[in-house]
Formats: structure tokens, C-alpha cells, sequence
């Protein structure tokens, strides 16, 4: 409803106004005259009569004090009670627009897409309500003022326009991830929605799969305030069903000829979740994600899955190839390899040092444990 | 929509590429002014040559010099008209200085 609002008004602000205007009508009218048959349509019908009012009066105040509007060409079509254009797709690429500032882009998403209020948004992102309202009008204004087109990006922009929108996607979903469930359901929603969207891009349906498979699991990566690693996680509290949902996701990308970073990832984190771990398979895919990506985090957990495939001294000399001094899960990992090949004083000593760059109560606690346990 | 294209690069970009490199970005630079979107593009002398003036109390004060001292500095302007920025933006990275180092900042421009 909202899209097709801001495509009709061309204003996002206007839009949510139109939108919320339309509601309270409804929750006056519907209970005596009854819910209309296309509900919908009717929301989106009265929204945009409200609105053209609202423009016609501020036209005419403006006319008054001799000011000129720039008049919405939008005004002179006659709104359409019967089809409403499925326009969610154009918003979520404007939303996600590479001009705006990345945390613009999204809140913005949450908001227009998600629908999540902006004191929600704001407590999410630990920010003052103040603050992200701030931080949604840029965003807004510079929409306008700068001429972000409301439309699904030409074929020769789309695939960078998708990374865009995927990586926002990701983002909140990650956000979400370090204990904040709410942002990761929202995150699922938001891969549903673009992979049925567009059906026809592999790496949509592949961050759908890798999002909903992770998820799957959010209830075992914690034991009260305690980390719990892959390996010790207790199965049954696997939500199976949403795995399921996530292998069907990777395999519609894999027919799709997808081979992109995110259906990797999606690969990879299914293979996780078999009984028995194919742990070659899975460093031969972390293989092929650094390709991808060039990044040492990833060849530290391909380091991780050679260690795990019975290779932990060939693990330790990849992992000691890397610059990472300042991760902590470079530490960590190093500390994990070498108490696995017996060396425990440097264990000690690396897991000592992924101690101090830790952040967080759980994480210090588990390292805090493991160097205990040595 | 009005667009200025604000074009940065460090002084001594474009003589450091080769003759051919350089005689190549010239004709990129023509080609762009004489699209039809282009309606109006200006290339700047070098930062050395720019004098900045303010008014204070009344008093005109002249310093030799640009206003910011970065290293890459205002090289040349080019209005276009485009119908988004989208395609503002793809015009921009159609600007030589953009692949050689340099910066071109897109800005709307006021239309009254």
C-alpha cells in the first residue's frame, strides 16, 4: 500500500501521512458500514483522495501568498478503485538506493518496507528515537532532492542495484543475529518478499536460504548467557521445519545456475546442519567463497573446516598466513588449533589475546572458560 | 532534473598519464560536451591560480590561493539535464578524471 502511495505521490512523507490518514478512516467507518469487499483498494483509494485534498488546500493557501508549488504531475491522474500495481519491488530499490548513506538505506527499508516504527528502528540500532527520525529524513529529503528514481534499476544497473539491496538485507539480518531476534524475522520477511519478487535471481533466493537456515538454529546458539559453538549446540532445538524452508530456497537458486557469494554461504551453512558434516566439501566452498570475496575472514573459516576434516596442523599454517591481528575469532580460532595439537601454553596465550578484543559478556565468558578448561 | 557535475583531481593527474592515455581522456571530454545533455561544461586553470575573497566587517580580505586546501581540487564543472540520477550518475562515470584518481560529486542543482 505504502509503495504504491509514494509512486502516486512521489513523496515518501506524504504517503505515510495519506496512509495513516486512510486507516483512521477505516477504523471509524468499518465497523458501521462494514469491511469493503477489496479492503485493500479501498485503503489505497482513500489514501489518495485524502492526499490530492491535502495538496489541492496547500495549492490554493499557496496561490494565496502568490508562492508557487511544483505541482505533482501525479495530482492529474484519476486514481484506479479496482487494480492496485504490486509496486513494493520499486520501493525496496529506492530504499536501497547506493546514493543514500548505508544506515539511511536501512532504516528506511525497515520502515517503508518492514513497516516497523521509527522508535522500534531506533531501539534496534541502540540510537535515540531523536536520532533516527534524523536519520530517516535525510534519506527522505535527499530522495527528492537529488532525483533517486522510484523504479526497478535497467537491466545493465541491476546487478550491482541487487548487491545493494541484498547486502541491506544482510545487514539487518546480521543485526539481528547478535540477539535480536525481532530484526532477523524482519530480515526473512524482506528475503521472502524480494525472492518472490524476483524469482529469477539465484542470489535472492540464496540469502533467503542462508538467512532462514541460520535462524533455524538461533535457539541452540545460546545457553542462557553462553555461547554455544556449531559442534555443541543441542539439535533439537533446530526449528527443522525452517531448515527445510531454507534447503527449498537453496535449491531453487542452485537451478537457477546461482554460484554467487550468497548461495555459497547458503551451501555451506546447509551442510552444517547434516547429521554427519561433510567438512571437505564444506572447506572446498569456503575455497571458492574467497575466491569470491578475497577475504582472509573467510579463508580462516576455511581454515576451520580443514581442522574439522582431521587437518589442524595444515588449519594452523593457513590460519598463521593471515593478517588478523585485530579479530577476535583470528585469536580464537589459533588458540582452538593449537589446543587441539597439544600445544597448550600457546593456547593459552592466543586465547589470551581473543580475551582482550572481546566485547561482549558471552564471548568473554566462553573464552574466559576455555582458557580454565586447558 | 538539473545536475552539476563537480569534477576533483590532484593537479598533475592528467600530465602524468601518457600521450595517448591523455589524448584519449581529451576526446572522452569532447565527446561528453557535445551530448545533448550537456548544456554547459567549463575547465578550470589549475588550483595555483585561484584567489579566494571574503567579506569581513566591511573589509574585503584576499588570500592567494583555493578555499580548501585538499588534495584533489575543483577542476571543472558540467551541467546536464537527466532524467534521474541514475542517469546523472552514469554520466559521471563517463568523466575521464573519475577513472584516473579524481572524484566527480553529482549535485542537484536549484531550478526556480
Amino acid at each position: 500500500m505504502l509503495a504504491s502511495l509514494v509512486r502516486f505521490l512521489g513523496d515518501f512523507d506524504r504517503a505515510e501521512d495519506a496512509a495513516q490518514e486512510a486507516f483512521a478512516i477505516a477504523a471509524r467507518r468499518w465497523p458501521e458500514s462494514g469491511v469493503p469487499t477489496n479492503p485493500g483498494a479501498w485503503l489505497v483509494t482513500t489514501a489518495r483522495n485524502r492526499a490530492i485534498d491535502r495538496i489541492r488546500r496547500e495549492r490554493t493557501l499557496a496561490e494565496k501568498i502568490h508562492l508557487l508549488l511544483p505541482e505533482p504531475d501525479a495530482v492529474m491522474e484519476e486514481p484506479d478503485d479496482t487494480v492496485i500495481k504490486d509496486e513494493r519491488l520499486e520501493l525496496i530499490f529506492t530504499c536501497c538506493h547506493p546514493a543514500l548513506a548505508l544506515e539511511g538505506q536501512v532504516a528506511l527499508t525497515l520502515r517503508a518496507l518492514g513497516g516497523l516504527e521509527t522508535a522500534e528502528i531506533a531501539r534496534a540500532f541502540l540510537v535515540s528515537e531523536e536520532t533516527m527520525k534524523r536519520r530517516l529524513s535525510r534519506a527522505k529529503n535527499k530522495i527528492k532532492a537529488t532525483g533517486i528514481p522510484f523504479a526497478v534499476p535497467a537491466a545493465h544497473r541491476l546487478p550491482d542495484r541487487l548487491d545493494a539491496v541484498l547486502a541491506v538485507i544482510y545487514l539487518i539480518y546480521n543485526e539481528g543475529y547478535r540477539g535480536r531476534v525481532d530484526l532477523g524475522a524482519e530480515a526473512i520477511h524482506l528475503g521472502r518478499m524480494l525472492a518472490a519478487l524476483m524469482p529469477g535471481e539465484p542470489e535472492a533466493h540464496g540469502l533467503l536460504a542462508l538467512m532462514t537456515i541460520h535462524h533455524a538454529r538461533r535457539r541452540a546458539r545460546f545457553s542462557g548467557e553462553d555461547l554455544v559453538l556449531l559442534d555443541d549446540q543441542d539439535r533439537s532445538l533446530w526449528d527443522m521445519g525452517q531448515i527445510e524452508e531454507g534447503r527449498a530456497a537453496l535449491d531453487r537458486a542452485l537451478a537457477l545456475g546461482g554460484r554467487g557469494s550468497y548461495v555459497v554461504q547458503a551451501a555451506i551453512a546447509s551442510l552444517q546442519t547434516r547429521e554427519r558434516v561433510d567438512w571437505p566439501q564444506v572447506a572446498e566452498l569456503y575455497g571458492r567463497l574467497a575466491e569470491l570475496t578475497g577475504s582472509p575472514v573467510v579463508e580462516l573459516n576455511r581454515a576451520v573446516a580443514l581442522a574439522q576434516a582431521g587437518d589442524p596442523g595444515g588449519a594452523l599454517r593457513a590460519v598463521d598466513r593471515l593478517d588478523l591481528d585485530g579479530y577476535l575469532y583470528f585469536h580464537s580460532t589459533r588458540a582452538e588449533l593449537l589446543r587441539r595439537l597439544g600445544r597448550d601454553d600457546a593456547a593459552r596465550a592466543a586465547y589470551g589475546r581473543a580475551l582482550e578484543l572481546a566485547t561482549t559478556t558471552p564471548e568473554r565468558r566462553f573464552l574466559t572458560r576455555r582458557i580454565e578448561e586447558l | 532534473m538539473r545536475y552539476a557535475l563537480l569534477i576533483y583531481n590532484e593537479p598533475g593527474q592528467v600530465e602524468a598519464l601518457s600521450d595517448a592515455d591523455r589524448e584519449e581522456a581529451y576526446a572522452e571530454y569532447q565527446v561528453l560536451a557535445d551530448d545533448a545533455r550537456c548544456v554547459g561544461a567549463t575547465q578550470l586553470h589549475p588550483a595555483e591560480t585561484a584567489t579566494s575573497v571574503r567579506v569581513v566587517g566591511g573589509r574585503t580580505l584576499v588570500t592567494d590561493g583555493p578555499f580548501a586546501d585538499t588534495k584533489e581540487v575543483l577542476g571543472g564543472i558540467c551541467m546536464i539535464e537527466a532524467a534521474d540520477l541514475d542517469e546523472a550518475l552514469e554520466i559521471a562515470a563517463r568523466v575521464p578524471a573519475a577513472r584516473v584518481g579524481g572524484v566527480v560529486e553529482v549535485r542537484p542543482v536549484v531550478q526556480r
